[in-house]
């Protein structure tokens, strides 16, 4: 049985120009310990789908689905206090702004001991000696010096690092992660994904990750979905997704990487797709 | 930003932001004096009872409108002179400084504390609830302040309390007008939806995630009305609305002295030039917490 199961999943928000369907009838399963990909450019509604997993979407948007079962119960019949208690423990989510996800009036070694004290029901001091833990777990240097620092004394690749331990605090069984790179240097989005990868494996945990990176996908994933325009075109094991895509969308994705340009200039995806057609 | 954060202990935090804030609050040279002149006033108003050289309310009526002690007819136990009925000028005033921060305080801490509180729920909730609150708050707004005290006196009776009661719901609609506009702007930042990923509920987004983050302003809004409360409760003091006689708030003392104007300058003067130099002191400090306060001032 699959960890998360969503079937037909449809997100609408109302606008001043009337409904806009940001997702549509999306598919998507994630086995115990697998990494799903969801990939596909700005719009297509990838986090919007994520976010109504979660629960976080605002009031103007309706989410329906056939189902959407975490673990054979589903998230959305179940009662919202139920809920709550598996949104945060059991599934977490990682954004894509870490130095913005911290509260800045607050020292980060607080913020990871409140989330411990209130969701592990750790006393103070079993508290701090956990978030050191994970400190070290994440690969922070100095853990016990780092807590009381305030999120704008640390880097932003330290900041979503420290996101990741909030994250992995309550040993979810579900990570979430909303483009955790997006907003790094290259260099960190490298320590940043071996250290998310490293944690999934150690953890047993399942992993969604969200990106338009194909390099990042091709690195990480077991299994990708293609998503454009809310709706779902691809889904396939990262091997043959590379290999052979079968959608006309995925093929011009894949051309639009830089190491597969021909002549000066990429094309777009909307010209490849146009001459695909064409031809 | 960059320096490598060192290994402190709370207080040792807690002393380090506090010379942070020293340091950016120092630069203001204004605002250090008015800090010291607000010190000042805070001693005085606490010891009056040791200062002040008789009782203020005592009557010497051998000495009645007595000028200071440095004009011709002055006396030197009264070295500000006396009223019109022979009470010392000098412990009056500093009697009177009891009252003005009192008043300032407990006006400031009921228009923040129910400004922040409507205003944390205009902005977190928004829609109708919003609507409701926001445009009673415009009402309010809408009335010349000074106007809706006396009017709220007037149904409430006069005297000191309720004259503080009326300047703190005038009061409010700023603290909750800065309240929301803050919790609008924070509230869709990121670090609310990790929080509420986190579980945390409504009222611990509302308290103890969002509210820090919209402190500085609020607390130069504070001190500033703080000035604004003094001077606005000497305002209803003069017109016989506010503390009432023989109390020595400075605003009934002008009003008392009224008909002495052209006979006796220092009865209207001094207590005159008391709000002047206190509410100034407070508002130059005001200028220099919003200076010390605002990050964007900041060189980090």
């Amino acid at each position: 049985m699959a960890l998360l199961e969503i079937r037909n999943l449809t997100v609408r928000f109302d606008t001043s120009n009337g409904a806009f369907t940001a997702v549509d009838g999306v598919d998507l399963s994630v086995d115990a310990r697998e990494v799903l990909a969801i990939v596909g450019e700005s719009g297509s509604g990838k986090s919007v789908a994520m976010l109504a997993v979660m629960g976080l979407l605002p009031d103007t948007a309706t989410v329906t689905a056939d189902a959407m079962l975490y673990d054979g119960r589903d998230l959305l019949q179940m009662p919202v206090a139920e809920r709550q208690k598996l949104i945060g423990r059991k599934i977490t989510m990682i954004f894509q702004e870490p130095v913005a996800s911290l509260n800045p009036s607050f020292t980060v070694g607080f913020q990871i001991e409140e989330v411990l004290h209130f969701n592990m029901g750790l006393n103070r001091r079993a508290a701090r000696v956990r978030a050191v833990e994970l400190f070290q777990a994440v690969g922070i240097p100095e853990p016990e010096i780092k807590l009381d620092a305030y999120p704008h004394q640390l880097s932003g690749g330290q900041c979503q690092r420290v996101m990741i331990a909030m994250a992995i605090a309550s040993n979810p069984r579900l990570l979430i992660a909303d483009e955790p790179t997006t907003a790094l240097d290259v260099t960190i989005q490298k320590q940043i994904l071996d250290l998310l990868m490293d944690l999934q494996e150690k953890h047993g945990m399942a992993l969604i990750l969200i990106t338009h990176d194909m390099g990042v996908v091709a690195e990480t994933a077991d299994r990708v979905i293609v998503q454009y325009k809310g709706r779902k075109v691809e889904e396939a094991d990262v091997l043959s997704l590379f290999e052979n895509p079968q959608n006309a969308y995925t093929r011009a994705l894949l051309s639009a990487l830089p190491e597969n340009a021909t002549g000066d200039r990429l094309p777009t995806v909307a010209e490849f797709m146009a001459a695909e057609t064409l031809a | 930003m960059t320096e490598a954060p060192v290994r402190l202990t709370d207080a040792a935090i807690r002393r380090q932001m506090l010379a942070e804030f020293w340091f950016y609050f120092r630069q203001n040279r204004g605002a250090v004096i008015g800090m010291w002149v607000f010190l000042v006033l805070v001693f005085v108003a606490v010891f009056a009872q040791v200062i002040a050289p008789h009782d203020p309310t005592q009557q010497y009526r051998d000495a009645l409108l007595i000028p200071p002690f440095w004009q011709d007819d002055g006396q030197a136990r009264f070295l500000l002179g006396t009223d019109a009925v022979g009470r010392d000028m000098l412990s009056r005033l500093i009697h009177g400084a009891q009252y003005s921060l009192f008043i300032g305080i407990v006006v400031v801490a009921i228009a923040l504390v129910g400004g922040i509180f409507v205003g944390l729920l205009a902005g977190f909730y928004g829609g109708w609830v919003d609507t409701v609150i926001m445009r009673v708050m415009d009402v309010i707004l809408a009335f010349p302040s000074l106007l809706l005290a006396l009017v709220l006196v007037a149904v409430l009776g006069p005297g000191l309390t309720n004259a503080m009661i009326a300047i703190a719901i005038v009061y409010q609609p700023h603290f909750a007008r800065l309240t929301r506009a803050a919790v609008m702007g924070e509230k869709e930042r990121e670090y609310v939806t990790a929080a509420k990923v986190a579980g945390a509920g409504k009222l611990r987004l509302m308290f103890k995630t969002i509210l820090p983050n919209c402190l500085a302003p609020l607390i130069v809004q504070a001190t500033l009305s703080f000035s604004s409360a003094v001077l606005d409760s000497a305002a209803l003091g003069f017109l016989g609305m506010g503390a009432q006689p023989p109390a020595s708030e400075w605003g009934t003392m002008l009003a008392e002295a009224r008909e002495f104007i052209l006979r006796a300058w220092w009865v209207v003067t001094l207590p005159g030039l008391a709000i002047l130099i206190s509410v100034l002191a407070i508002n130059l400090v005001g200028d220099g917490l919003r200076d010390a306060l605002d990050p964007k001032l900041k060189r980090s």
